[in-house]
């Protein structure tokens, strides 16, 4: 897949703090890169550098093939953490006013925030002041003006946060079809289950070192630890659990079930393919429900943590 | 790309449709010329009242001097003991009642002589009084001695020396008070225009960092950019402002004037004295006054007043700008005003006093070479005749000072605008300089 963004061994020390430390990242066209970490890793400084807001003191950034330069920040539309709009300019006016300094033209810059403002229902606030809408609704004017431009490069930090789970979920859906059409997004959160439903790709920074980076499927491979959630109805519960913790690492699981049954987590050895397990198992009872248990980002986020 | 007049045409329509912009902008001239009418009402109504003053004069020197003035009307009391003169004052108002006891030398005189009033008389008014009876006494001393009072007249001579510069320009007593009010009026609307729209300034940084707008922008368009966007549209918006001052102060000040018949000179007591001192009557002083005007530098001081006035101005200005971008709230200014403040206020007290007192001497030089306070105390010393050479040295010492401003007050804009949270040390600031 060819690369949108290509960042080198990139460090920015600010006065003693190392704020990032020789970080590399790929971007591949068109996918959702989640850039996760935990508060005070690093990301943001690696998002102000691909913005240009703050220069790297080694490295080099690269977009769509040339070193990065001034005029790419047209391609480029950026949804800070920390974001807002000037209070007590009017909605219409301030979209028209970033738009235009994302190099878009009076006229064109209408024409497009008319279709925003129809296709999220907001067309009314033309003339409303920032300061009279509530927060959620002055975030989706900013989400509009994050896109307007039609950038090849999105960058979302914490999209999320202000929305209500409806608006959140319409958010996502529009930046689902962003991707559809062709936007290649970075995307840093904390929120894991959108980090999971969302990203292609993810890389990790920890203390301002990259400590995880790849496709999030090949992670999950990588982090699978021959776990199953099982349901056994067996004759003599109590026996069979005392078997089952001799021969394997367990703990208790819950799932919901009509059946009245032991419910564990059983860690299998390298050694026992899944096949022989389940054979295992039927010969001990009943087998009800068998699933490997897949670690989730969250898990995969907080192991990698921890072990550094 | 160039956003610079698209950021200066935003920073100026969100100030000048700023309510409070506009209230400023329009009520100002209306309190300003309704002050200036109070007063002059007000002086008006204190010359209208007449005064009535008893004198019981014993000694019976002074009953021919005082003579009624249409404010101070003198009643001599003639056979009242000084018990049943002041009874009198007191029942039939009367403003004071002056005693003059029977003496028997001119030396003791001076004690005995009181004047007796409700509330403590007015200083002008003793001063009056005061002269009349000195003036009486004095001549009657110097005929004791033996001199008449038309040999006195005939010897006293009046001498007001002629100013003239080696070049043979005339110059005069005049010419010195009306180059110091061009000076210090320009240098003190320097002053006020730093402060007021400095501050401005320093808000809409600030209000940028609070709303959380900044990065927004900067992520749009370069930290320096926005710095010149801001302090142009702002300093535009400030001289709109201005422009409405002046145009409707003149015409409120016309309209006050006519229609309350008030002359503007009743608020300026200092005008009586001038047209006392001087003879020929204001027809006089007025041909004076445009022969000065016409000897000032007027090219040269307008060109100049610009150049300084625009530079000065900028300089200050971007100053505001980074402190504004090192704090979070306008709370937290307070450290970093003093040393913007300090250079200004010197620069005022230097013109006002040093500059006065002796325009070309070395401090009022000096001063006029610093970039920091060159633009008021030079302002001020044009009038006065500074060479082309030393002017336009201080111009450019001024503007190259000013573009290294920029450069610093972007360095910290453009890491302190990205700072939430703290308020920063010096010492932190420094640090950002490097970054």
């Amino acid at each position: 897949m060819e690369k949108l963004l290509v960042v080198n061994n990139v460090s920015k020390t600010y006065g003693n703090y190392k704020a990032l430390n020789n970080v590399s990242i790929e971007v591949e066209k068109g996918s959702i890169f989640g850039l996760l970490g935990p508060n005070g890793a690093g990301k943001t400084t690696l998002i102000r550098i691909i913005n240009q807001i703050t220069m790297p003191d080694t490295g080099s950034v690269i977009l769509d093939g040339e070193p990065l330069q001034p005029h790419h920040i047209q391609y480029i539309g950026y949804l800070p953490e920390e974001r807002g709009l000037y209070k007590t300019m009017k909605v219409g006016e301030q979209a028209l006013y970033l738009a235009q300094l994302k190099g878009l033209s009076k006229q064109e810059a209408k024409e497009r925030l008319k279709y925003w403002f129809d296709r999220l229902q907001i067309g009314d606030w033309w003339d409303k002041k920032i300061q009279e809408l509530s927060k959620g609704m002055a975030q989706k004017i900013q989400f509009v003006v994050t896109v307007l431009h039609k950038p090849k490069l999105l960058i979302f930090d914490e999209p999320f946060s202000g929305f209500d789970p409806i608006n959140a979920n319409l958010i996502k859906d529009e930046i689902l079809k962003l991707r559809e059409d062709g936007a290649t997004i970075i995307f840093s959160t904390h929120r894991m289950e959108s980090v999971e439903e969302m990203c292609d790709h993810i890389a990790l920074l920890h203390k301002s070192n990259k400590i995880l980076d790849g496709r999030l499927v090949d992670i999950k491979r990588q982090y699978r630890n021959n776990m199953f959630e099982i349901g056994l109805i067996t004759p003599n519960h109590a026996a069979t659990s005392a078997l089952l913790k001799e021969r394997f690492e367990i703990s208790p699981a819950t799932f919901k079930s009509i059946n009245d049954e032991l419910q564990y987590k059983v860690k299998v050895p390298d050694s026992v393919s899944s096949n022989d397990f389940v054979s295992y198992l039927t010969s001990q009872g009943q087998l009800t429900h068998f699933v490997e248990v897949i670690p989730s980002a969250s898990d995969i986020f907080i192991e990698t943590i921890q072990k550094n | 790309m160039n956003h610079l007049p698209l950021i200066i045409k935003r920073e100026y329509l969100t100030k000048v449709r700023n309510k409070s912009f506009i209230i400023m902008t329009f009520l100002s001239p209306f309190i300003f010329v309704g002050i200036f009418a109070l007063v002059a009402y007000l002086s008006s109504i204190n010359n209208d009242t007449i005064r009535k003053i008893s004198v019981l004069d014993e000694s019976g020197l002074f009953a021919d001097e005082f003579n009624s003035t249409p404010h101070i009307q003198y009643k001599i009391l003639n056979d009242f003991s000084l018990e049943e003169a002041k009874k009198e004052a007191e029942t039939q108002e009367i403003y004071g009642l002056l005693y003059i006891p029977k003496t028997e030398s001119l030396d003791s005189l001076s004690q005995g002589i009181t004047f007796y009033s409700e509330d403590s008389p007015s200083l002008s008014l003793m001063g009056d009084i005061n002269d009349i009876l000195e003036n009486k006494v004095n001549t009657m001393k110097l005929k004791e001695a033996g001199i008449d009072s038309e040999t006195i007249k005939s010897l006293h001579i009046n001498i007001s020396a002629n100013q003239e510069t080696f070049k043979g320009k005339e110059t005069s007593k005049l010419g010195s008070g009306l180059k110091l009010v061009f000076g210090g009026a320009a240098g003190y609307l320097l002053f006020m225009f730093i402060i007021i729209y400095g501050n401005m300034i320093m808000r809409s940084v600030i209000e940028e960092k609070t709303s959380r707008v900044i990065e927004v922008i900067i992520s749009s368009v370069k930290p320096r950019l926005l710095l010149l966007g801001k302090i142009f549209g702002t300093t535009l918006a400030g001289i709109t402002q201005f422009l409405v001052w002046v145009v409707l102060i003149l015409v409120l000040m016309t309209v006050v004037t006519s229609i309350f018949g008030i002359d503007p000179a009743a608020a300026s007591p200092s005008q009586q004295v001038l047209e006392n001192s001087v003879d020929g009557g204001t027809q006089q002083i007025m041909h004076d006054i445009m022969l000065e005007i016409n000897n000032l530098p007027i090219v040269n001081l307008i060109v100049m007043f610009i150049l300084f006035f625009v530079g000065g101005y900028l300089l200050y200005a971007s100053l505001y700008a980074s402190v504004g971008a090192a704090v979070d709230s306008e709370t937290d200014t307070q450290q970093f005003m003093m040393p913007i403040l300090m250079p200004l206020i010197l620069a005022v007290y230097v013109g006002f006093f040093t500059v006065i007192d002796n325009p070309h001497g070395t401090v009022s030089q000096i001063f006029s070479y610093i970039p920091f306070t060159s633009p008021v105390v030079m302002l001020m010393r044009i009038p006065f005749g500074v060479p082309i050479w030393q002017q336009i040295i201080s111009v450019v010492i001024l503007f190259a000072t000013f573009g290294g401003m920029v450069w610093f007050a972007a360095k910290i804009y453009r890491v302190g605008i990205l700072m939430y949270g703290k308020k920063p040390t010096y010492k932190e600031i420094y640090k950002w300089l490097k970054y």
